[in-house]
């Protein structure tokens, strides 16, 4: 559907894209997600025609699209602060790519109202833009640009001017949508839960490049690099050393800590002697004050150096050797207070072999 | 905030209207009613015979607007000035501030302070400079004659012709227009264009479509900034219009110090008034409706 091979722009001395190569497939719901200033958003508006590529091709279901001015690409953005017409109302706002299309006024007028209907704001065709609410303008928005059908649509941090809890209505709202009509999405964001929530696919982009791209879970569960693993979610990032290695598991001493068995993700390859990262995802470390470790895990003893009460969950963050803090979740699923740790209590932390997992380091 | 303190607010600037505007209109109003004096100035309104008072008024002033069509075709012709002057200034200098308002950051503070540049020099000298420019050993009348003879066509006199008054108001008021024009179009979120782009756009629409309906209210500021003080014009219609363009503020200046009528002066301004309040109003008006649908 959309094929982008070796795009590369720079801004001055800015490298913004270095060398990007992408594919994505027809209705995906596709996410590019990083840090502010990856290049993430000066893809999409490649993408969408903004800019022009110093190097490489946009294929779009075959033609290239590099040198096609926006108006001409079947390809519509949300953009991030909306960019609804002040002057125009809804129903307006709407209808206006159509009469840029020149479709006949009475099929106009049933399509606008088919596209309010399908953003469940049937009676605000005459309201202006000034009078909706921040997640009323973002449906204006959605469905200004779905209804035309655009081949792509490309959407710019469209949630992140929302609140909280209207933000994850319009996560939901989003999905639903995307499956009913079955346009292919590219969403940009700087949230990684929003992208985990969404997505078929990530891409995470650092520095201009891709640093992995994989399906969300894939992606929390088996990060490639220090930076995915830090970037998605939290995670504790342990440094050790490979003792011994099969196909499937392999022995690590981790720094200052002592010895542990992890199993291997079929992509991941390490050698005896080799430097690594473990990295494990707070939820899945097990924490008491008398574990009984169980068959395939590993355990360590720890104080409790700091703890974050969330309500849902808390954070514990507990010393393993001088220096050294593993973060842990627990649940507060029950009321018993004996659950709770006070700082400086001494614990003990347990995970499964499977639970690590293992990023080779140059 | 409380109903007095709000009344409070309005204060100031009801003061300032009253002292500057409506008194003012009063008292023009009440002269108009009144005698010439003698040598200039206006006669006593009411005089003493017998120990009684005799009040000294008279709706000759206001009977002698109506007696001919002249004075009307004066207005007519004062506002067709400014309707031309207004519209190509809006003309010239909407694509300038459009230019100015889409300039780099760092260019458009110069780029302003050229526009507000010819301030710096008297009103006047600027006329002159313009009689110089007209003049037809000017440089600039002997190059239009020139071309027209190519042409077979007879030598022309720009000085002293509509022409001449027209550019040169012009010239005059265009940093009225462009200001204003600038101000709004500065703030347009260049986002707008960005998505009437996206939505299938082409240069003209995204213009058309977006850019013009939202400054809609800067035309209007500009319009009326250079409308108003054209419309009472005398200075440059009387140095370079000379008798072949004169406009309404030409004959109220002449009776106020040549003819020495002030009264009918009165009657002629108090009608200006009238017209540019009336004109302002219904231009608003349609300004309203053409911004809210």
């Amino acid at each position: 559907m959309l094929e982008i091979r070796g795009i590369s722009k720079k801004f001055g001395d800015f490298e913004a894209l270095k060398g990007v190569d992408l594919h994505i497939g027809a209705g995906e719901f596709f996410t590019l997600l990083g840090p502010s200033g990856c290049g993430k958003t000066t893809l999409l508006r490649m993408i969408a025609g903004f800019e022009a590529p110093d190097s490489g091709e946009i294929l779009l279901e075959g033609k290239d699209m590099v040198g096609t001015p926006p108006e001409q690409r079947p390809v519509h953005t949300v953009f991030q602060n909306y960019a609804l017409f002040p002057h125009m109302t809804v129903a307006q706002n709407i209808a206006f790519p159509l009469q840029m299309a020149r479709v006949q006024a009475d099929e106009i007028d049933a399509r606008v109202q088919q596209a309010l209907d399908n953003v469940h704001l049937p009676d605000k065709a005459g309201a202006y833009p000034a009078a909706l609410s921040g997640g009323q303008r973002q449906r204006i928005a959605i469905a200004r640009a779905l209804v035309k059908r655009p081949r792509l649509l490309l959407l710019d941090e469209p949630l992140s001017a929302l609140d909280a809890k209207m933000r994850e209505q319009m996560q939901i709202e989003l999905i639903n949508l995307q499956k009913e009509v079955g346009i292919t999405f590219i969403y940009v964001t700087h949230d990684q839960g929003e992208a985990l929530a969404l997505s078929h696919r990530i891409a995470v982009m650092n520095q201009g490049k891709i640093a992995q791209l994989d399906q969300p879970a894939q992606l929390y569960n088996h990060p490639n690099s220090r930076f995915v693993a830090d970037f998605i979610g939290q995670c504790n990032l342990l440094e050790a050393t490979v003792t011994d290695s099969d196909r499937h598991h392999a022995d690590l001493e981790l720094h200052h800590i002592g010895p542990v068995r992890v199993s291997l993700a079929p992509a991941v390859t390490v050698t005896k002697g080799q430097r690594c990262l473990l990295t494990l995802r707070p939820e899945k470390i097990r924490i008491a004050r008398n574990l009984h470790a169980l068959v395939d895990e590993t355990h360590f003893c720890g104080k409790i150096h700091d703890t974050l009460y969330l309500g849902d969950v808390t954070v514990y963050k507990v010393e393993l050797a001088q220096g050294i803090l593993l973060e842990a979740l627990l649940a507060n699923s029950g009321n018993h207070a004996s659950e709770r740790f006070a700082v400086g209590d001494s614990v003990e932390v347990a995970w499964n072999s499977s639970a690590g997992h293992l990023i080779a380091e140059p | 905030m409380g109903r007095w303190s709000r009344q409070l607010l309005t204060l100031p600037p009801t003061i300032y209207l009253l002292i500057f505007f409506a008194i003012p209109t009063v008292i023009m109003l009440f002269a108009s009613f009144r005698f010439p004096g003698d040598y200039g100035g206006l006669a006593p309104w009411y005089s003493i015979e017998d120990g009684s008072y005799a009040f000294d008024l008279t709706w000759e002033n206001w009977q002698r607007l109506f007696e001919s069509t002249i004075y009307l075709e004066l207005f007519v012709k004062s506002l067709g000035y400014a309707v031309i002057t207004t519209a190509i200034c809006l003309l010239l200098g909407y694509p300038l501030a459009l230019m100015v308002s889409r300039s780099e950051k760092k260019r458009r503070d110069l780029l302003l302070l050229l526009i507000i540049l010819p301030f710096w020099s008297n009103f006047l000298v600027r006329i002159y400079a313009w009689m110089i420019i007209f003049s037809p050993t000017g440089a600039l009348t002997m190059a239009v004659n020139s071309l027209l003879d190519l042409f077979g066509i007879a030598p022309v006199s720009l000085m002293y012709s509509p022409t001449a008054v027209i550019v040169c108001m012009v010239y005059v008021h265009l940093p009225f227009m462009v200001l204003p024009l600038y101000a709004n179009l500065e703030k347009h979120d260049p986002a707008l264009l960005d998505a009437a782009s996206d939505l299938g756009a082409s240069g003209w629409q995204r213009f058309w479509r977006v850019t013009w309906p939202l400054s809609l209210p800067g035309v209007y500021a500009g319009s009326i900034l250079v409308f108003i003080p054209v419309l009472g014009m005398f200075a440059i219609p009387d140095l370079l219009g000379g008798t072949n363009a004169i406009m309404i503020g030409n004959v109220i200046k002449q009776q106020f110090i040549e003819s020495r009528d002030w009264p009918f002066g009165s009657v002629l301004s108090i009608m200006l008034t009238i017209a540019t309040i009336a004109l302002v109003w219904l231009g608003t008006r349609s300004g309203h409706r053409v911004k809210h649908g």
